[in-house]
């Protein structure tokens, strides 16, 4: 906290003998070097947290750099061959690697998952913040934590045993596991991340603001949804956004939930695979180094990038939340 | 501080803020809407109750005849379709453990330099900052990316090399995949652990280092001790997402099936949440795996749930504390 040395040396009080002082000052100094390693310890520690997104995004890119620039991986699977077909096809004599309908099948699956989780995680932080008493209050957040902390791979078996079955009866889709019930799935995985988000900004907004409005008249429910709300809009912005990366990069719910074919379709009610489900299934049975080993680290990559770039903005608009409101 | 303690309740939002409605007179214009509105958002809160309810529900009910000692203490048999877990709760344990022992002093060390050593304005601490907040955005999977090229291919590859050995670092292992789960835990340990390290009252420091201790002996004795319940609290979050996630060590360690428990760090292993993966999807018989299939989920979410549960109640009795205090 506070800069400077903490233990500067008082004057020496006087009758020491000389080897006393001398003692000391070596106690000192190795006590000042004990202080010294461990601090550069402590340093090393957070060095740590940079070291490790550097080397994800080093190591990502070093196994997906033949799909740009090795000539041999290139003329099988670069840029032109990930683009001109539509068909994901990697195994067999001739493979093909059009990776369209990974990126169809992973936007119909986020689009699903945030139209399940964005109204509902938006209406419940609204209702917590704004009108329910307070041990209803208390109570709704363990429900929702105990949410987020079941694992991913519980809710894709949820997902692909029951939940499937029950929207396949309501819909009468043809094929059972589909993108409609992976988005759903992915929905209730990401509705934690969203509501409690969103909570946390409404209850920022300062109380003077909901008092005001409420002084000039203003009924709950408009100053709910006209002051409340649009004080806190650019936390539920964040908190819509960070949502929104989860469900890009949601892996095992989709790779169990979503049927995994690879096909353009623009129904939510047919198969769909997903960038992240096409890295989890094939990868283990690649060879390294083969383009097609490329290749899923290529994706991988773009994923890292996507995700990357949204979360950042997500924490560009909460800093701006924290200094609208601390200036208010 | 009594007075203060004191004065606390009467501006705390909570009440005044749930008294607000119901303050106002109610025969206005809007009034319905106030209710309607009301209404909709806690139907909203309503279904999200009844999710959670329903999936723990439904696992607890087709689950728990499965779960006896038998089934936690025996090995699978005929091809998964019987038996019990045993290997996969001894891998979860062993991954979970490896991964603690390398988390916790790395991210506990990034907390205490950030929050008693670092500048809070410099550059660095921004930059350590930034990607604290971006490594926990990164999608699972990229970790299982990067576990298998950075510790697998790069890191065991090379220990290999070095000490001419045939392939037994650069594999597949216990070791690579907690060391991926740890840096996917990392957030979560330094978040917790400094949010636990800045409560501690700053007299506390004052004190300690007006008694002469350096600023290392002061962490050492007194604040640690004082962020004990926080830093817990993140260990133990860390233990049950790691316990959790699959997509992580699919390609640095887990295994299909083993017939043997893994003995060494560098043995791949087998886990309960990949384990659950290959029941619900790989079976040859999916109506005699079922069973075993409900008992396994029910496990792991009492694992996941029990451990969160623990969490959040050592962080609600610091968090109460802290109140008391200020």
């Amino acid at each position: 906290m506070s800069a400077g040395p903490l233990t500067e040396p008082g004057p020496a009080a006087p009758g020491h003998s000389a080897t006393l002082r001398r003692l000391r000052a070596s106690g000192r100094s190795a006590l000042r070097v004990r202080e010294a390693v461990i601090q550069g310890a402590l340093r090393a520690a957070a060095v740590a947290a940079v070291a490790g997104i550097v080397l994800i995004l080093v190591f990502v890119l070093r196994e997906a750099f033949p799909v740009l620039f090795d000539p041999e991986t290139r003329k099988e699977a670069g840029l032109h061959a990930l683009t001109a077909t539509a068909m994901w096809q990697p195994v067999g004599d001739v493979p093909k690697y059009g990776v369209l309908p990974l990126f169809v099948g992973t936007l119909k699956v986020a689009l699903v998952a945030m139209l399940f989780a964005v109204p509902l995680g938006v209406m419940a932080a609204v209702f917590t913040s704004e009108f329910a008493p307070y041990r209803l209050r208390e109570a709704l957040k363990p429900v929702v934590e105990v949410l987020a902390g079941i694992p991913s791979v519980v809710l894709g078996f949820f997902a692909l045993i029951v939940l499937a079955s029950w929207l396949q009866a309501l819909t009468g889709a043809v094929s059972r596991l589909n993108a409609l019930n992976a988005g759903v799935a992915v929905g209730i995985g990401v509705l934690p991340t969203i509501y409690s988000l969103c909570e946390d900004s409404l209850a920022a907004v300062p109380r003077s603001y909901r008092e005001a409005s409420l002084a000039l008249g203003a009924s709950p429910w408009q100053t709910a949804w006209f002051v409340t709300l649009p004080a806190a809009g650019v936390g539920v912005t964040a908190a819509i956004l960070l949502g929104l990366a989860r469900a890009i990069g949601e892996t095992m719910i989709v790779l169990m939930a979503s049927g995994n074919a690879a096909i353009v379709s623009p129904s939510l009610l047919d198969s769909a695979r997903t960038l992240s489900a096409t890295i989890a299934a094939e990868l283990a049975e690649v060879v390294v180094g083969s383009p097609h080993y490329s290749v899923l680290f290529f994706l991988g990559a773009i994923l890292f990038l996507v995700t990357f770039v949204i979360n950042a903005a997500a924490a560009v608009l909460v800093t701006r939340l924290r200094r609208k409101l601390r200036g208010a | 501080m009594s007075t203060r303690t004191l004065a606390a309740p009467a501006s705390g939002g909570g009440t005044a803020r749930a008294a607000g409605p119901t303050a106002l007179p109610r025969r206005r214009a809007g009034a319905g809407l106030d209710r309607a509105l009301a209404v909709l958002t806690g139907l909203a809160a309503l279904f999200i109750v009844g999710i959670v309810a329903v999936i723990v529900g439904n696992i607890v009910i087709f689950g728990w005849r499965t779960v006896t000692w038998e089934f936690l203490a025996a090995a699978p048999r005929q091809g998964m379709t019987a038996g019990g877990i045993f290997p996969a709760i001894f891998g979860t344990v062993a991954l979970v453990f490896l991964m603690i022992v390398a988390l916790v002093p790395l991210g506990v060390g990034a907390a205490v330099y950030l929050s008693e050593y670092a500048r809070p304005t410099s550059r660095f601490t921004q930059l350590v900052r930034f990607s604290v907040n971006n490594l926990a955005g990164v999608p699972s999977i990229v970790f299982g990316l990067f576990g298998l090229g950075f510790f697998v291919q790069f890191l065991g590859r090379g220990i290999d090399r070095g000490l001419g050995l045939d392939v037994v670092w650069g594999q597949p292992a216990l070791v690579w995949a907690a060391l991926t789960l740890a840096l996917l835990n990392l957030p979560v340990v330094i978040v917790t652990a400094e949010e636990a390290l800045s409560a501690v009252p700053r007299e506390m420091r004052e004190a300690s280092i007006a008694l002469g201790a350096t600023r290392w002996q002061t962490v050492r004795h007194v604040l640690l001790p004082q962020a004990l319940p926080g830093i817990l609290t993140g260990a133990i979050l860390s233990v049950s997402r790691g316990a959790g996630e699959v997509a992580p060590i699919l390609f640095t360690g887990a295994a299909y099936f083993l017939p043997y428990l893994p003995a060494s760090p560098t043995d791949q292993f087998m886990e309960l949440g990949y384990h659950i993966f290959v029941l619900a999807t790989q079976s040859p018989d999916v109506d005699a795996t079922k069973p075993l299939l409900y008992g396994t989920v029910l496990v792991l979410l009492l694992l996941t749930l029990l451990l969160n549960l623990t969490a959040i109640l050592i962080r609600s009795r610091m968090r109460a504390r802290l109140a008391g205090r200020r």
